[in-house]
């Protein structure tokens, strides 16, 4: 890494440590906001290479677009709720897992942590593990219709590529600039 | 009001015995290592609720800490039983 | 007051009852992998929906304190990232050991 993505990474860190300082403290008198910025210089030294890894292009646009996606997210977290509810107080007890597996384009970390995330918190669905080289996914799913949604309209895989500026192969959608 | 935190704590309690029963009787260590878990993310809720019911609201502190180590812990725990060692 | 008590109590009743089904589902259901199912996705919202009626009450009753609701608000944010985590890395270590998974018409294991 060369001096810019350096400094950049520096500050992101310094930046985050220092916010999470204010806010758990609660106090603002001089004695503890200059406690805080010497022990966050520490901390900040030493590990300033662990949490931004080089300078990825567009950070603010995948920000935004990460925040946009969170209320998608939590609506569908409520529907796996409600839909794990109604499996376990039925009194048949309709369950009949599956293992399936699929590829994915993405390829950086955060976007397949993302991924995995979104895939663990869905209607039916839990990771079992994955590879970063390929973007491979081994799913196990509780029944046939969570798995059908994933392998077959596949609209989360899509919506996590579009947060993240990758293309989707197979349809026209471009990665926007 | 103040009862009402005493109501939901009892519930949480009796919900905790019933994933004791999944710890004890389990036939592995896989499913008592869920049981355990579950009652360590059900204890943050309820550290918080007894912490509002005696009027000190101090006690998240406690139940912030405690969700870390619970975290920690099970991550731990998973990558011993996966490769039989912690490191190297 | 009245309305922000009906509130909390409203949240208060949604978490008790995600929770109780999380657990519910730890006893019936006949396999590990799906019990994992059960608790990865409840237990994570029942404590979420619980802590959430509590940031409420404290908006409600101790407005001198301010920074408290937005620690208890890292909180659930935490919990609901750390969650299907561990989740997520018992059932890979389950995987890689061989803890086979349960079909129709299997018995309980």
């Amino acid at each position: 890494m060369n001096r810019g993505e350096k400094t950049f990474g520096i500050l992101i860190t310094f930046g985050v440590l220092f916010l999470f300082w204010i806010l758990l403290s609660g106090l603002f008198d001089a004695f503890h906001l200059i406690a805080g910025v010497i022990c966050t210089g520490i901390v900040t030294l030493m590990s300033h290479d662990l949490l931004v890894k080089g300078k990825d292009e567009k950070f603010i646009g995948k920000s935004l677009r990460l925040f946009c996606y969170i209320p998608w997210e939590l609506w569908q977290i409520v529907l796996a709720n409600i839909d794990v509810a109604i499996r376990v107080l039925h009194p048949k007890m309709p369950i009949d897992p599956l293992i399936i597996e699929f590829e994915t384009p993405l390829r950086s970390d955060f976007s397949l942590v993302t991924l995995a995330n979104s895939i663990t918190l869905t209607p039916g669905t839990i990771t079992i593990s994955v590879e970063p080289e390929k973007g491979a996914f081994r799913v196990h799913a509780i029944a046939k219709e969570p798995a059908d949604a994933l392998l077959l309209d596949q609209t989360m895989q899509k919506k996590v590529a579009e947060v993240f500026f990758v293309e989707w192969p197979g349809t026209d959608q471009p990665a926007r600039t | 009001m103040i009862s009402i935190f005493l109501i939901s704590s009892m519930l949480i309690i009796f919900a905790i015995f019933l994933s004791l029963y999944r710890a004890t009787v389990g036939p592995g260590v896989f499913n008592r290592t869920v049981a355990v878990n579950v009652i360590g993310t059900k204890t943050i809720g309820l550290l918080v609720l007894i912490g509002y019911y005696t009027e000190r609201p101090e006690f998240f502190d406690i139940a912030l800490l405690y969700a870390m180590l619970n975290f920690i812990g099970t991550l731990v725990f998973a990558r011993y039983l996966e490769r039989g060692e912690l490191w190297s | 007051m009245v309305i922000g008590d009906v509130i909390v109590t409203l949240f208060l009743a949604g978490g008790l009852f995600f929770t109780l089904v999380g657990s519910i589902g730890l006893l019936r259901f006949p396999d590990f992998y799906t019990r994992l199912h059960a608790t990865g996705k409840c237990d994570t919202l029942g404590t979420g929906l619980i802590l959430t009626g509590v940031i409420i009450y404290h908006l409600f009753h101790y407005s001198g304190t301010p920074l408290v609701p937005v620690r208890l608000a890292f909180l659930v944010f935490f919990i609901f990232i750390a969650n299907p985590a561990a989740t997520h890395a018992l059932m890979k270590a389950g995987y890689e050991v061989g803890v086979k998974p349960w079909k129709l018409g299997d018995e309980r294991r």
